[in-house]
């Protein structure tokens, strides 16, 4: 499978098309992307299959489950938060009216939380993203386009034999 | 108002569509005509034009007049429905942006149907997009005609009729002629003068109060006549255990329908990659953050200035509030100080509808094209003739939204847009959730899925107070209620999810695992996006 070679991460980005500079974060810290799937030696899988190989990868599993520690921890947050809040503001608006500091009350606050907390998650989400992601993807997404191409080729070679 | 602020009102609103028209004609010039282009504006959008268009999209006339005039009227009360339009975007960025940006074309049908069996899956998304296109595009009809009452003064029925027949026919040659591209340019415009009239509003209520945020909440609450009651929970939805329940019901669907509106969720299509979807959201975030942070000001600073009684006699449900503290600014009514500020807030107002309206009308129309229209014809056509079935299909959904604009001019234009959400929170956000992240999820349970949820949705509204056997219902003379709460949510959506699990499990159809292994890579790697 003479499509996996020289592929070494430095040089294809280079010329790779889908490559975004911006979006894997050069100079910020970025831990390194985790492995590739290893080749395998198996002649031209289908196309369902490169897909089925990419979900087993190591790479690919390391993607989800980063993408995953973040999301449903900071989701399940968020929704119990906001639940919390629209449940106070209707069963318990005595606790809502007890004033803190001046015309200022528990509500106030509460709400101007929910605003506070949404614009922070906002930016704690795209920094995991920009950091912890993109790259790791752009790498799998490249992996899978490489192992279509091949096969195209494969099958090329095939009709012209 | 008086007569003498109309033409200025006037000729400000016909400049806004000058231009829009002329941005139409402009972007249209080189078109191709391909369902990409027309659907996707060509998918080169930036982020940031993006993020403007998405909050150009959402911020619709209802949370510019509504919500600050339920803050000027209520107080605390109207603030709980602008952290739900807020929050409900952390969904959309966690767990839809991205994956459906990557795994879809054009419309929520196409992130399902890569899954599943086609036919089926599409025509009931497809459905379901259009239904909640509807509702939502009959709440920004009725919201037009009630603004053109403000605006020119008497609100004449003639006057009403014509105003949502111009608006439709204009947003049918928008989208029509223009595709996402226009549509898109419009949104950003109106976002552009949304936000600096929500801006200059903003500075001039709080210098007014020398910036003493604390000084105009305490005259808000002394001007409205409850007291320190103002500023806290429970003047609107702290009746009894029926309303309280009933708002806790809108705030699940105002914060869980957000990701199940097909035209937010074509919005991603627009650019080119999942990264740019994601910060497009970013940027919409701190738009529509902050434009609700300026309306809990506008509100407050409308019950402390014009003062709740006033707003009350001008228009029962606060909706004047906004223009009628413009005035005020601008040094009453009578001054021109206070004519231009009216005429410009009141033109704001109207582009806001007409954009909105712009971006349903899109959607919906390639919901009927892409999936109803594919799915049902018998051979594939040829893509030109998918997109002249879209055009079609706009002047058709156009025309069904103007005739039921004019039959529900009475209904209040937020419980519309609640409803809107609340159908979308059923019907949509399952299906979606479940294809992105449950590997079991079958055929069956897709159209379980969203069936389950539109049907209930549907249903439980049709024997709710608002249809019958309440004073102010739509038909006041009869009685067939059944279920107390306005708004279907509560118990809509939790079905919504319950049917596309029943679904899957009674049906003991296979998952393909191949085509779960496809839909996951895809999604989080951008592997194979258009």
């Amino acid at each position: 499978m003479d499509k996996h070679e020289g592929r070494d991460a430095g040089t294809i980005r280079l010329d790779d098309p889908w490559y975004d500079a911006l979006a894997v974060g050069w100079g910020e810290g970025a831990e390194p992307s985790p492995p590739r799937p290893a080749p395998t030696g198996r002649p031209a899988p289908g196309a369902s299959d490169i897909y089925l190989e990419v979900q087993r990868s190591a790479a690919f599993q390391e993607v989800r489950s980063r993408y995953r520690r973040f999301v449903v921890p900071a989701t399940a947050g968020f929704l119990l938060w906001y639940v919390a809040y629209v449940v106070a503001a209707t069963a318990a608006p005595g606790l809502m009216a007890r004033p803190v500091l001046g015309a200022v009350n528990v509500a106030m606050l509460a709400g101007l939380g929910q605003f506070l907390s949404t614009f922070l998650l906002t930016w704690a989400y795209a920094r995991h993203a920009r950091l912890r992601r993109d790259r790791a993807a752009l790498d799998l997404r490249w992996t899978v386009f490489e192992q279509e191409r091949g096969q195209e080729r494969n099958r090329a070679r095939r009709a012209g034999r | 108002m008086t007569t003498e602020h109309q033409p200025l009102a006037l000729m400000l609103f016909s400049l806004f569509i000058a231009v829009t028209l002329g941005i139409t004609t402009w972007v249209s010039r080189n078109r191709h005509g391909s369902a990409e282009e027309f659907y996707a504006g060509g998918r080169l959008f930036s982020p940031m034009e993006n993020g403007f268009a998405i909050a150009g999209d959402y911020m619709s006339a209802a949370s510019f007049l509504g919500i600050s005039g339920l803050i000027a009227l209520f107080g605390y009360d109207g603030l709980l429905y602008s952290v739900g339009f807020l929050v409900a975007w952390l969904v959309v960025l966690f767990l839809v942006a991205e994956l459906v940006r990557n795994c879809g074309r054009f419309t929520l049908a196409d992130v399902v149907a890569a899954r599943m069996s086609e036919r089926p899956v599409r025509i009931a998304a497809g459905t379901s997009s259009v239904v909640v296109s509807v509702l939502y595009l009959v709440a920004q009809m009725v919201g037009a005609g009630s603004l053109v009452g403000l605006l020119l003064g008497n609100s004449s029925a003639a006057a009403r009729t014509l105003t949502v027949i111009g608006v439709g026919a204009l947003m049918v040659v928008y989208v029509s002629f223009g595709g996402m591209r226009a549509t898109t340019w419009i949104q950003i415009v109106k976002a552009v003068l949304l936000m600096g009239g929500a801006v200059t509003l903003t500075v001039l209520v709080l210098l007014r109060f020398h910036g003493d945020f604390d000084r105009l909440l305490t005259s808000a609450a002394e001007r409205s006549g409850h007291g320190l009651a103002f500023l806290s929970p429970g003047l609107k939805y702290g009746g009894d255990w029926t309303a309280r329940f009933d708002f806790i019901s809108l705030g699940l669907a105002l914060v869980l329908g957000t990701a199940g509106l097909p035209h937010i969720l074509s919005r991603f299509y627009t650019v080119p990659t999942a990264r740019a979807a994601r910060r497009s959201v970013v940027w919409a975030i701190g738009l529509i953050g902050s434009f609700y942070l300026m309306t809990i000001v506008l509100g407050f600073g409308a019950a402390a200035l014009v003062g709740p009684d006033e707003v009350r006699a001008s228009n029962a449900s606060g909706n004047t509030a906004v223009p009628l503290l413009a005035a005020f600014l601008g040094g009453g009514a009578e001054t021109t100080g206070g004519a231009v500020l009216f005429a410009f807030v009141a033109a704001i107002a109207f582009a806001t509808i007409l954009a909105v309206v712009a971006g349903i009308t899109l959607a919906s129309s390639a919901s009927v094209a892409h999936d109803l229209y594919a799915s049902l014809k018998r051979r594939h056509a040829r893509q030109r003739s998918e997109v002249s079935v879209a055009r079609a299909a706009a002047v058709g959904i156009g025309a069904v939204a103007i005739a039921l604009g004019l039959l529900a001019q009475n209904l209040n234009v937020a419980f519309l847009v609640g409803l809107a959400f609340a159908v979308a929170a059923s019907a949509n956000l399952p299906v979606l959730m479940y294809s992105l992240f449950w590997r079991g999820f079958t055929t069956s349970g897709a159209v379980w899925s969203v069936y389950g949820g539109l049907v209930p949705a549907v249903l439980l509204v049709l024997v709710s107070p608002v249809v019958s056997g309440s004073p102010e219902s739509l038909f006041p003379g009869v009685d067939f209620q059944l279920f107390p709460l306005q708004n279907p949510g509560i118990v809509s959506i939790p079905l919504g999810f319950l049917a596309g699990w029943l679904g899957t499990v009674i049906s003991g159809e296979e998952p393909d695992e191949a085509k779960h292994a496809e839909t996951e890579v895809r999604s989080l790697t951008g592997a194979g996006a258009v």
